[in-house]
């Protein structure tokens, strides 16, 4: 049971507000802003996302640039508390098509309407966004997407194959679009977030791929869908003990499934039936520490290179196909506390490539806007040290970590091999999206 | 926006509703609906629109659903504070009750009971009555709900009205699982504050247990929302079954829950399961087998603060069951992207599954980290090093690790390291050679960090055999004694120089003669304090002197903090809820009752506290957890002394170490520690931690080589007569409590039957008039009060004892801080506190 909802700007500014059992005092939204910006008394400490002040527990979670604020005075589950806050996020989303503070504050009456049916003294009732559609009568306004900095969901899409619109992803589930017709599609998303650690000769320590098969729906009449795995996917290493699965087998961990989700035939036929609710949501969520070819292989060197000076050689190569290109690609590594000044040399003919030196925390950050499969990218630094002598140079810098984004990619091999709308009609053929991104979680290069 | 501003801008929304309010023109709902969202979004932000309440009201009477629901949350939101004229919407919301539309009537509804108005009461009864009944299922959920509420504003109307069993009813056979779900919070919340009362309603609640509620729960679990099976699993982890079938039958029956997406479904059927199994040791066991996988997976799954809450679980689990998850410790390696509250608990994960396996990959790995450019994780990985050297059997290999660790020459982590080199030395007295060794080489002027600094100064002083310059590093240190900072660097320096002494007197004695004279000007009482123990033992027997600060040390097994094991069999008793993220059970974060506002007002208390008095505390309390860890690493006996010395106005340390000063006087009984949980256990008892002030000698008398005296035992307590109707003001109250000091703490266990009358302040406070003790101040949660007493033959304004109380309701510890007028009747009137506290009873 909850207390007080409230959204708060990164600024501390109260962006909704709702008090449902009257037994937290006010000024509850100002003393979690302080905590959380100032946690331990320091700014830039943060806050993790359960504490107590006074009495009165306050559960975040940050989305969007907001911050999701609960209040309780009870011994409540926490998970149930981030779940519940974090859907909250979600259904929200759904209904504005964006968001953030700027769709939040155009919106919040709606957004009232939302809360008042998925929250009634403190316990959680409706939260799926189709239940919801009954309920909300204002019209959402509409943020234009393409005001927007390229940085949400959308902008993973540009590139590939397959042309997705744009606005695919950040459309409303209750607006209507010009034109006054709804299209009639669903996009299924294959995402995943690998996370791999190299030791200083360049063996994997550990990688682990986190994924997630996320559905958004447009369809009307509930159709029935199926969505078709891999037909040489096993779940649960154990059975196989390391290594046994035959080459291109993919073999999860472990996963679990959306409430939806029927597996009848799963263990079969690997495929799972389901009816999509609207909005978005995880069909399925996986984890696998199978062996996988890492899509980047990157080469550091740093050594002495005479009295106050130092050089750095980072050398990256795609280990994936040419017809596959990478972007947002950033590398990081940490100098040592000594290095005062950087001058980088770049690969001749190099486009869409920039360097930095950040001073405060001695780190050179080398971007690269995209990489095509296959190619190979270096860099050259030459440091100036405020020390003569520099044994130890290589102790004390790095890792090298490293960012990037690679559309109409996974790593894990596994597939949609079909998604079927199982429809009466003949002519329904609502069109079906089925996108692949990966990105980087952990990506680090011990030197 | 200025408040001349404001008060302009509300006046015209005034205006502007009332125009609206009876015209019908076309676009009006437009204009009205843009107007209403100014008010909420005033509302939002903090700003008070109450005063637009009569114009809003006038302008709801319209069907426009969205203008409606914007009303609703105006009302409910000023309702309370403004009761008379919530009266003005009681109308139109009784009328939506009834309108044809369901959604409205649950909409009207729900409002209505929101309205948090006791005199409003008569008009909820028969729209809820004819709501429980509603064919829709959502006005019956708002119903079920509604029931609550009015619980909260009365809830004897709600008894009277027999809502309970109506909602038990609804409970079994309502066919909507929202209803259902909605029934189930009500009753558990209805019944569990009713039950403080009475008996019936207590059973009621239990019956909520029984086998034909938790089987019809369980046969409709699957249509329940996500939250409702929630709140169904936290009941039936309470449920017993018959027998062991059952609980077999359960099991299958949840088993697919662990393959839920949601962390909070998963958690609540893990709590099931462990629960459910605690007696079948066997099938206890496989259920960690079973539940490992998915939590991994949830703690993977990418939303930090959900891994965060997984991960508390996790550890909890893993410290009862650790070699389960040894294998996977992999999946506990700090991800680049974890934010540091997952970093954090991810390091306690892998201290906490090391085993002699796995040990070397982890340190290994928490090698890396020390060289983050997160110094903070960089600190707690080179903490958890330490701690898996003291759980390990093979320090080996941990120490190759602070070879290198010192290597770095980074400020923090040499610091960190010499931290964790001497608890290790502590435990592994065997391992000095090689430890001496690295140490050895650490330049001293490189560290600054007081922890580090008193942790190599305690290595020269204790190794000062095998550290050849062990003298002149100390030396070294003495010679800066006016540019250390920290006093606790310099009371481990003159320990330090002290057993050097011992060791190797001809290189030291210069030293020590120089520390100790600095010690004994130093402006730092506790400093001053152990330079003249120092001085007067040395002065009376080298021998002795040597006994006392430098005895032959026990390694040491285990460190405090740890906790019991009761506290963590607590916590597990209470998987899935805060109690597992904060590490503590419930009873010690949750007040029982809800907060009545602190009589004493803020500023008040704090300014009375004095500016310098909260330091010292600090201090003194930081001194005593260092002690209290060597006392027990000692394993000797918790004897410190605490001598308070009223006159000098200062309250000297718990004395330094837990040796034996043969020359101080005996304390009546041994100061009890400061944690609660200990003091549970104790039996209720009083201890005054301090014997009768002693005249502390003028230094300079001392210096030239006064004869060495020990203390004098304490005078006899004079008989005490009190005022029984003193008179100060809290002004007076205020300046007597700045300018005195701590004459002595007293602590008082209070018995469990006597914890029982005190709710509240009140019983204490006329308890302890009848006493001739009076209340200046008190406040709740935590019980605190100011008492003030005065000697009966005192002039005006004299003769006054000054007290602080805190009570700390969960144990029954009462500490209580004593100041006088007359320090010397401090003892005495110590004495009959006490003895007024325990006559208290229900």
């Amino acid at each position: 049971m909850i207390s007080q909802f409230f959204v708060l700007s990164l600024r501390g500014d109260n962006i909704v507000f709702r008090d449902y059992r009257g037994d937290v005092p006010k000024g509850s939204a100002e003393i979690f802003f302080r905590k959380v910006k100032f946690w331990q008394g320091e700014e830039g400490e943060e806050a993790p996302p359960v504490f107590k002040v006074d009495g009165v527990n306050y559960l975040h979670v940050k989305v969007g640039g907001l911050l999701f604020v609960a209040t309780t005075r009870v011994n409540i589950s926490p998970a149930l508390i981030l779940e519940l806050l974090q859907r909250i996020a979600r259904v929200t989303k759904d209904y504005l098509g964006i968001l953030n503070e700027d769709s939040l504050r155009k919106n919040f009456v709606l957004v009232y309407e939302l809360l008042d049916e998925m929250i009634d003294f403190g316990y959680p009732q409706t939260t799926s966004t189709e239940a919801l559609k009954s309920f909300v009568f204002n019209e959402p306004v509409v943020i234009d997407a393409a005001r927007l900095p390229n940085l949400g969901p959308a902008a993973l899409f540009i590139q590939g194959t397959k042309r997705v619109p744009g606005t695919s992803v950040t459309k409303s589930v209750v607006a209507n679009e010009p034109g006054g017709r709804k299209r009639e599609e669903v996009f299924v998303d294959i995402i995943e977030k690998i996370s791999v650690t190299f030791n200083a000769s360049g063996y994997i320590l550990t990688s682990e791929i986190d994924g997630t098969i996320q559905m958004k729906s447009y369809l009307s009449g509930n159709p029935e869908i199926r969505v078709a795995l891999n037909e040489d996917l096993s779940i649960g290493r154990s059975d196989f003990g390391g290594g046994f699965g035959g080459v291109g087998m993919v073999i999860l961990d472990d996963c679990n499934f959306h409430e939806s989700v029927r597996l009848d035939d799963f263990e079969t036929e690997h495929y799972l039936t389901l009816v999509p609710p609207d909005g978005e949501f995880p069909v399925m969520n996986y984890r696998m520490t199978q062996e996988f070819k890492p899509p980047f292989k990157v080469f550091p060197v740093i050594e002495e290179a005479g009295p106050f000076k130092g050089e750095v050689v980072l050398k990256v190569r795609a280990d994936f196909p040419a017809n596959v290109t990478a972007n947002t690609v950033a590398l990081r590594l940490p100098l040592p506390k000594t290095t005062s000044r950087v001058s980088f040399e770049l690969e001749a003919g190099a486009t869409g490539q920039s360097t930095d030196f950040k001073e405060t925390n001695k780190t050179i950050e080398w971007s690269l806007r995209k990489i095509v499969g296959g190619s190979e990218h270096t860099l050259r630094a030459k440091l100036t040290l405020t020390q003569e002598r520099n044994v130890n140079i290589r102790k004390e810098a790095g890792p090298v970590s490293m960012s990037f984004t690679i559309p109409m990619f996974n790593a894990s091999k596994l597939a949609v091999r079909y998604l079927q709308v199982v429809k009466k009609s003949k002519s329904y053929n609502p069109y079906r999206w089925v996108r692949y991104v990966t990105h980087s979680n952990s990506y680090v290069i011990r030197v | 926006m200025n408040a001349d501003n404001r008060k302009g801008e509300l006046a015209e929304l005034k205006a502007q509703l009332r125009q609206l309010a009876g015209s019908r023109a076309p676009g009006v709902e437009e204009l009205k609906r843009e107007l209403y969202k100014k008010v909420i979004n005033y509302l939002t932000v903090g700003i008070d629109v109450s005063s637009l309440f009569s114009e809003m009201v006038m302008c709801s009477a319209t069907s426009d659903l969205v203008l409606k629901k914007m009303c609703y949350l105006y009302v409910g939101n000023y309702a309370r504070g403004h009761p008379d004229l919530a009266l003005l919407t009681i109308n139109f919301l009784q009328k939506d009750c009834q309108d044809d539309d369901p959604m409205i009537r649950g909409l009207a509804l729900r409002s209505l009971c929101s309205l948090r108005v006791k005199n409003l009461v008569e008009y909820l009864v028969g729209p809820l009555q004819r709501g429980l009944k509603d064919n829709n299922g959502y006005v019956r959920s708002v119903a079920a709900l509604g029931v609550l509420k009015l619980y909260h504003i009365a809830p004897s109307s709600c008894t009277e009205n027999e809502f309970p069993v109506t909602l038990k009813a609804l409970l079994l056979h309502d066919s909507d699982p929202q209803v259902v779900a909605n029934c189930l919070y009500s009753l558990l919340e209805i019944w569990s504050m009713e039950g403080n009362s009475s008996e019936a309603a207590l059973r009621e609640k239990e019956s909520l247990l029984s086998r034909n509620v938790i089987l019809s729960l369980l046969n409709r679990f699957k249509d329940f929302s996500e939250w409702a099976q929630c709140l169904v699993l936290e009941l039936v982890s309470k449920y017993v079954p018959e027998d062991a079938q059952e609980t077999h039958d359960m099991m299958d029956l949840l088993d697919d829950r662990l393959q839920h997406a949601n962390s909070a479904v998963v958690l609540a059927t893990i709590k099931v399961f462990l629960h459910l199994t605690m007696s079948m040791a066997e099938v206890h066991q496989k259920v960690y087998e079973r539940i490992k996988a998915p939590l991994l997976t949830l703690v993977s799954s990418g939303i930090a603060e959900l891994s965060y809450a997984v991960l508390s679980h996790l550890h909890l689990l893993v410290l009862r069951a650790p070699v389960l998850f040894a294998s996977d410790y992999k999946h506990f390696y700090c991800r680049y992207s974890d934010p540091s509250y997952v970093k954090k608990l991810k390091l306690e994960m892998l201290t906490a599954v090391a085993n002699e396996s796995n040990t070397y990959d982890i340190v290994t790995e928490l090698s890396e980290y020390a060289a983050n450019v997160d110094v903070t994780i960089a600190r707690e990985s080179i903490r958890a090093v330490g701690k898996i050297a003291l759980q390990q059997y093979d320090v080996n290999a941990i120490v190759d690790r602070l070879l290198q660790f010192l290597e770095m020459e980074k400020d923090y982590v040499t610091a960190e390291t010499l931290v964790l080199v001497k608890d290790l030395l502590r435990k592994y007295p065997q391992w000095s050679h090689d430890c001496i060794a690295v140490v050895g080489g650490v330049s001293s002027k490189s560290i600054t960090e007081p922890k580090a600094k008193s942790a190599l100064i305690w290595m020269l002083g204790e190794y000062a055999y095998d550290m050849n310059d062990a003298p002149y590093v100390l030396e070294g240190f003495v010679q800066n004694w006016a540019e250390e900072d920290f006093p606790e660097v310099r009371l481990e320096l003159l320990t330090a120089v002290a057993k050097c002494f011992f060791k190797r007197p001809p290189e030291t004695l210069k030293i020590l003669g120089s520390a100790l004279s600095y010690g004994l000007a130093d402006a730092n009482q506790d400093v001053h304090d152990r330079a003249l123990l120092y001085y007067r033992l040395l002065q009376h027997s080298v021998e002795i002197a040597e006994r006392v600060i430098s005895p032959p040390k026990q390694a040491v097994s285990v460190f405090a903090g740890d906790q019991s094991i009761e506290i963590k069999d607590r916590i597990f008793d209470e998987f899935n809820s805060l109690s597992v993220v904060y590490r503590q059970p419930s009873y010690m974060f949750l007040d029982k009752d809800q907060r009545s506002p602190f009589t004493f007002s803020e500023d008040t208390g704090s300014s009375v506290l004095g500016p310098q008095s909260p330091e010292r505390e600090d201090l003194a309390s930081d001194y005593d957890t260092r002690d209290n860890e060597l006392l027990l690493g000692a394993h000797e006996k918790e004897e410190s002394r605490a001598v308070s010395n009223g006159s000098h106005g200062f309250s000297a340390p718990k004395s330094q170490t837990s040796q034996h000063d043969p020359f101080a006087p005996r304390s009546a009984s041994p100061t009890q520690t400061a944690q609660p949980a200990r003091a549970t256990a104790a039996s209720p008892q009083a201890t005054v931690s301090s014997s009768a002030a002693s005249p502390l000698l003028a230094v300079d008398d001392l210096l030239g080589l006064g004869p060495s005296i020990p203390a004098e035992p304490a005078p006899p307590v004079p008989q005490l007569k009190l005022n029984a109707k003193p008179v100060l003001d809290p002004a007076s109250f205020k300046r007597k409590w700045g300018q005195l000091t701590v004459a002595l703490t007293v602590e008082y266990t209070f018995p469990a039957e006597a914890l029982h009358g005190l709710t509240g302040p009140q019983p204490l406070v006329r308890h302890m008039q009848a006493n001739s003790v009076q209340c200046m101040a008190s406040g709740n949660a935590p019980l605190k009060f100011f008492f003030f007493a005065q000697l009966s033959d005192a002039a005006p304004n004299s003769g006054f004892f000054l007290v602080e109380l805190v009570v700390t309701t969960s144990s029954g510890l009462a500490s209580a801080k004593i100041k006088a007028d007359e320090a010397s009747m401090a003892p005495a009137f110590a004495d009959s506190l006490r003895s007024a506290l325990s006559k208290f009873g229900p």
